[in-house]
């Protein structure tokens, strides 16, 4: 049982860790063509990110991968269940991938602009759709007892799996507006940081219509009236947005964009404390529900996993904590690799 | 067409695509590591130049490499669910391990080695190649460690209806998976070597750079000649574990129907799989393939009759990939060989400088020959021996899958092109536009 939980949570962190890192370059993606009044600045922009998008989608690669080995059969039905949107997730994420190298290849106009375009659906679709997703899953989705899916791509574009698709897209943006403001300079971070103000604004109502919205739609908070210490994460999630407003108005961006990771963070597990013990939950019938108990890998499995990622995952963090500190300095526009 | 056909043909390509990409990546960042080595030592700035120069032909690959391989982690999920819930116990673990412990690695490093120019000290800078390196190296290792497991799955029991982990280091240490690993790197070693030997051969011609391609080539050689030896021994020992693990594979790809003593090899056969024989022989050599598989002309080899209709693979296809590999390998030795001879005289040797430019497809061709050999020779098992391929897929619709094999086939296909066009756009301008 121990062990189950254990997993469960750790499952929990690496996807919230994925939306926490990939979050800024994403919501960067979705931004800056809007945002860049020039070549330069839009090549500034990609810059930031840069040396860091890559290691950031191995998140996604670890939480997939773990999912596969600790819960196998949350990994086959959860992925054959959303075989629609997850194949559009990864070809947007292929395309983005190469347009970043490819962009700056060549200064044809015409070449630029393919890949600004791709730049833009490849981190906008991901971020929207990945938001739809884990909404339907904080709701249920249609799976018999077989783990068949009934229904389509566009039952899970119901008013809450939306919902849950506008407020990735926006946390990912104030992320990814708040990195421009650590990297960037002049009239690109003025621009930045008076326009990540306003989508502050949008993320409060966001987040507040999307806790109302999971009330009346979904099952999460049960958890929430059974175990109240779990309201913590709430608060910390409403702590940490307001300390990215106040660390945007003393300037001080690079708290403000930490404040965002962990917003980022307590969001992501609100809805996984309300899920558990159910990873893959069915809306039309709870038997047909995968838990951390019905679908998990043998407990064997599960300690030897276990103790690599207690090994592994740290180092992980060290060098990826370092590739952070080396690229969180301003943008030398001299020096512009991408 | 059914779902099982699809997603064969989905996945053929995904992974095909995928390994256009990954051996390069492999081998030609030990290279540049070591070309950037020697310029921390030497302070020579044509070794920069060199690093700086096959540095951008590894990124452009790198990027496409990565991206393709990010599909490859979630097809098992969507295409081959039960597969997936069969295997995860085991299967699933490896995937996750390659990716906590070596995938980061390399793709965290990459980022500081593209950017990290100015912000490390030269000798820091270097040691971060070759971390990336070593990180792809490893990566290779864990994924043909859960390839290897599909081929011969080991360490395992059957319980509560999957294949549950009960020994893990016979999973990670047994022999199966160390040839798979010596092979498929050693293999990808030479694809790079002859990459890097094949576009400084072309400098060579023109009389560019002549001091640089030079020593490009002369790199390219060294690790060349060392892989293709290596794989080309090393190889023989796979194929005796074949005939030990898995014989109906073994049988497939020398065309080898009957049970019997001093086994033959062709050099040249074709099969008729209706009727069971070859309508094809050529250059019949006996007791050879006795040899190989057992080191005995005397020994008796398992024949295809001796398996079921329905437990035998594909002869054909497995046959053809086994003799392109096979016989690109003796030739990449010959090349090798002969132009360890020539190693002094190159720029005398225009006709061998042409050989080597024209050769630049034909280790792709042999290291996924390879992969259809391995792959397609183990059917119709997905995990040899346990459970078919026609068992594995996911319970979706047939429509679906159809619509993401054509999006994978435009993308990808469009993505090849501009990811070799590319490539070769750098390689064939040289170094002189890439001083800054």
């Amino acid at each position: 049982m121990m062990l189950e939980s254990t997993w469960f949570f750790l499952w929990g962190l690496l996807w919230a860790v994925f939306f926490m890192t990939d979050g800024f370059d994403l919501g960067i993606g979705t931004i800056y063509p809007f945002l860049g009044k020039n070549d330069e600045e839009k090549r500034v922009m990609i810059n930031s990110l840069g040396p860091l998008w890559d290691g950031n989608e191995v998140w996604l690669i670890t939480a997939g991968g773990v999912t596969f080995a600790a819960f196998p059969l949350v990994y086959s039905v959860m992925f054959s269940a959303l075989y629609t949107p997850l194949m559009l997730i990864l070809f947007a994420l292929i395309i983005r991938g190469v347009s970043f190298e490819f962009r700056g290849l060549s200064n044809k106009k015409s070449w630029v602009r393919i890949w600004d375009t791709s730049i833009f659906v490849g981190s906008f679709l991901p971020s929207l759709l990945f938001g739809v997703a884990f909404a339907n899953i904080f709701m249920g989705i249609p799976i018999d007892e077989n783990g068949i899916m009934q229904g389509n791509l566009f039952s899970l574009l119901n008013p809450y799996g939306i919902l849950g698709g506008i407020l990735f897209v926006v946390l990912f943006v104030v992320h990814g507006l708040l990195w421009i403001c650590i990297r960037g300079f002049g009239d690109l971070k003025k621009r930045a940081s008076n326009l990540v103000k306003k989508i502050w604004i949008a993320e409060v109502v966001v987040i507040v219509g999307f806790l109302g919205a999971s009330y009346i739609y979904t099952n999460l908070f049960d958890n929430y009236f059974k175990y109240p210490a779990l309201w913590l994460i709430l608060v910390f999630a409403v702590i940490c947005l307001l300390m990215i407003r106040f660390y945007i108005s003393k300037e001080k961006y690079f708290f403000a964009w930490a404040f965002s990771a962990s917003t980022i963070v307590f969001c992501t597990f609100f809805g996984i404390a309300g899920l558990f013990p159910n990873l893959f939950p069915s809306s039309i019938n709870p038997d047909f529900s995968l838990t951390a108990f019905n679908a998990s890998s043998s407990p064997y499995t599960l300690k030897i996993m276990l103790g690599i990622v207690i090994v592994f995952i740290p180092i992980v963090i060290a060098y990826q904590s370092f590739a952070y500190k080396l690229f969180s300095t301003k943008v030398d526009p001299k020096d512009l690799t991408y | 067409m059914d779902v099982v056909f699809l997603s064969r043909l989905q996945f053929a390509a995904a992974t095909i695509f995928h390994f256009l990409f990954v051996p390069l990546t492999l081998g030609l960042s030990i290279m540049v590591a070591y070309m950037e080595t020697k310029y921390v030592r030497t302070k020579n700035p044509l070794y920069l130049s060199m690093t700086k120069f096959w540095g951008k032909l590894f990124l452009i690959n790198f990027a496409v490499g990565v991206v393709t391989g990010i599909t490859l982690e979630f097809q098992f999920g969507t295409n081959w669910s039960k597969y997936s819930t069969y295997v995860g116990d085991i299967f699933g673990s490896l995937l996750a391990i390659e990716a906590t412990v070596a995938f980061f690695l390399e793709s965290t490093l990459i980022g500081i080695w593209v950017f990290g120019w100015k912000k490390l000290s030269a000798k820091a800078h270097a040691f971060v190649m070759w971390l990336v390196a070593i990180g792809g190296s490893i990566s290779a290792v864990w994924i043909l460690i859960a390839n290897a497991w599909m081929q011969h799955p080991v360490g395992y029991t059957i319980r509560n209806g999957r294949a549950e982990l009960t020994d893990f280091m016979a999973v990670i240490t047994q022999k199966f998976a160390i040839l798979t690993i010596l092979h498929t790197l050693s293999a990808a070693y030479v694809l790079s070597a002859f990459f890097v030997m094949s576009i400084s051969a072309w400098h060579l011609l023109k009389k560019s750079n002549v001091e640089f391609f030079s020593k490009s080539f002369r790199i390219g050689l060294v690790m060349g000649l060392l892989s293709t030896v290596f794989v080309v021994a090393e190889g023989d020992f796979h194929a005796v574990d074949i005939a030990k693990v898995q014989p109906a594979k073994l049988a497939a790809m020398e065309t080898h129907w009957e049970t019997q003593a001093k086994a033959p090899v062709f050099l040249f056969s074709w099969p008729d799989e209706e009727n069971e024989r070859n309508i094809i022989e050529i250059g019949r050599i006996p007791g050879v393939l006795s040899f190989l598989a057992f080191h005995d002309i005397n020994a008796p080899v398992q024949g295809l009759k001796e398996f079921p209709k329905d437990e035998r693979p594909p002869v054909a296809i497995t046959a053809l990939a086994f003799k392109i590999m096979v016989g690109l390998g003796f030739l990449f030795l010959g090349l090798m060989i002969t132009g360890w001879f020539l190693r002094n005289k190159l720029s005398e040797k225009p006709w061998f400088l042409k050989i080597m430019v024209i050769s630049l497809p034909l280790p792709y061709i042999a290291i996924e020959a390879g992969w259809v050999l391995a792959e397609v020779g183990r059917q119709p098992w997905i995990v040899y021996g346990l459970l078919k391929t026609s068992d594995a897929a996911s319970p979706i619709a047939a429509g679906q899958v159809l619509t993401t094999l054509i999006g994978f086939i435009v993308l990808y296909g469009l993505l090849g092109i501009a990811g070799f066009y590319m490539i070769f756009k750098n390689a064939l301008k040289g170094p002189k536009d890439l001083a800054h």
